[in-house]
């Protein structure tokens, strides 16, 4: 059985469609890409995902229990963490601060002492940071601070927003470089990406969509080779 | 001796408007919204110390009642009033909805308690302090009220930052979708900051009344402008700003009946606030708001 099963997805905004019966399923233990162009959706079916939009239609099956009415706020504990588009990160709290905040649902201190240092093993930058202001940092690193603020909950599941958008070619590598790292470290990844090229590369299986449909799917490395796909997603 | 001791009086007065401040730049700074109701909360509270004091109630069991009062009254505002149209198309819809929540919160008051003036007993018993041979005196209740607002200040600087809560305020303050995704109750922390406002327009009520020892429906409405001029004055949605927003507008306006007129001192205040936004247009402890991104 899969993780997370999506099923005819339907989600409006007012009066405009913005899913028409989004359907796909991601494994344990996979990296899962969703790609497309700006406006195909793939924002909103994380939005829908993680409870921050109610669906219209359809059921979202998280390790085998009904997500689908769950509130944004009651999902992390579930297991999943956001990584919205655009960062988000709290900027006039430092970095630590930010950090802590992703384990807020957490009790127990001695595991988030420990999940705090793995972070700072996997992000040594924001180690070196911690006292600073979120604001204050460059974009890069915002977006490690973000994952790291995402991974700070212990998540089964990560799902990341846009996570190269607006940053430069050694930002990219090195955040490609840390989803695949979280992905060895044993927790899913739900990937949306308009860097299709570098999604396709790091994923085990994609997703293509269309105007809120999906229109094709299957192992991204044989996407990556697909005539259509490459004239449409990889500048090719 | 007269200038330190219309300073005191400025102090004083500057406190109650502070403790006022605090709640409308806390509850502006979270939910993103100006209660104009918060000034008629005040007045509501005051009226419950008056009639829970004449009933013969211990004047401190009193105070503990009103701000329980207020607490319920605020949240329940929140709930049945603002929170249906927090996503409206239009900020202008709650704000509205707020000037008539006030004119709402008078007339029940004028209803229930009649347009009179009702003086307000003096019940806080602390002697006055004689200093310089006793040419400078310092009333009792100036120093219960500048004490509250000292303890109020650093009380809510110690929880929003070193509390789980506190910072879930902050979270949300900033960007309510990412703290929601943070596993943050978006409702519920908006809901704990109207309580804790109106609890302070509560202690303000009391505090106020006992300086000008009358209640009339229109009590609260005057000190809650001049409140909301001091969050701004200071720069709204901050803690150290409202206080010293608040405290600055009591002397200013002390001093301006004093020394100038006590007709004008009113305008002097508003003055004082325009000057100042010409200046610095986010207060004095106002954040810019540019970020890098």
């Amino acid at each position: 059985m899969a993780m997370l099963e999506v099923k005819d997805l339907d989600v409006y905004y007012g009066v405009i469609q913005a899913l028409k019966g989004a359907t796909f399923e991601v494994d344990k233990g996979e990296i899962v890409a969703l790609i497309g162009a700006n406006g195909a959706g793939k924002t909103t079916i994380l939005h829908t995902v993680t409870g921050l939009i109610p669906p219209k239609r359809g059921e979202i099956i998280f390790e085998g229990k009904d997500i689908t009415k769950i509130p944004a706020h009651r999902i992390v504990e579930r297991g999943i963490a956001h990584v919205p588009e655009g960062r988000r990160v709290f900027a006039d709290l430092n970095v630590y601060e930010n950090l802590k905040m992703g384990a807020y649902t957490r009790k127990d201190k001695h595991e988030i002492a420990e999940s705090l240092e793995s972070v700072y093993e996997r992000f040594p930058r924001l180690k070196e940071r911690l006292t600073q202001r979120a604001g204050t940092l460059s974009g890069g690193e915002q977006q490690m601070l973000a994952m790291g603020r995402a991974l700070m909950s212990k998540p089964k599941m990560i799902v990341m927003d846009e996570p190269s958008m607006g940053l430069s070619p050694i930002f990219v590598n090195e955040i490609f470089k840390i989803i695949e790292d979280v992905k060895a470290a044993g927790t899913t990844v739900l990937l949306v990406e308009q860097n299709a090229k570098k999604a396709l590369s790091i994923a085990d299986r994609a997703y293509v969509l269309e105007t809120g449909s999906v229109v094709m799917s299957g192992k991204a490395d044989q996407l990556l080779n697909d005539d259509g796909i490459k004239k449409a997603y990889l500048g090719e | 001796m007269g200038f330190l001791s219309y300073l005191i009086n400025g102090i004083s007065l500057g406190s109650v408007y502070a403790i006022i401040a605090l709640g409308y730049t806390m509850v502006y700074g979270i939910a993103k919204m100006l209660n104009f109701a918060h000034g008629d909360v005040i007045m509501i509270g005051a009226y419950v110390v008056l009639t829970a004091i004449t009933g013969g109630i211990n004047p401190l069991v009193a105070v503990l009642i009103s701000m329980v009062v207020c607490t319920v009254l605020g949240m329940t505002i929140e709930k049945v009033a603002y929170k249906p149209l927090r996503n409206a198309a239009s900020p202008l819809a709650v704000l509205i909805t707020a000037i008539g929540i006030s004119y709402l919160l008078q007339n029940i008051a004028l209803i229930v308690f009649g347009a009179a003036p009702k003086s307000f007993p003096d019940f806080i018993k602390v002697p006055a302090l004689k200093l310089a041979g006793g040419e400078l005196v310092i009333s009792g209740v100036a120093m219960v009220t500048i004490g509250a607002c000292v303890v109020i200040v650093v009380a809510l600087t110690f929880f929003v930052n070193r509390t789980k809560q506190g910072r879930a305020m902050k979270a949300v303050s900033e960007d309510k979708g990412a703290a929601q995704l943070m596993g943050i109750n978006v409702n519920a922390t908006i809901s704990l900051t109207f309580a804790i406002g109106s609890a302070l327009a509560a202690i303000a009520g009391v505090l106020l009344c006992a300086a000008y020892p009358s209640v009339t429906p229109y009590t609260g409405a005057m000190p809650g402008i001049k409140a909301f001029t001091a969050a701004v004055f200071g720069g709204i949605g901050s803690i150290p700003g409202a206080m010293i927003g608040g405290i600055l507008l009591g002397v200013i306006e002390i001093f301006g009946k004093a020394y100038i007129s006590s007709q004008v001192a009113d305008a002097i205040v508003f003055s004082v606030l325009i000057i100042v936004l010409l200046v610095k247009p986010t207060g004095l402890f106002g954040k810019n708001i540019q970020e890098k991104v």
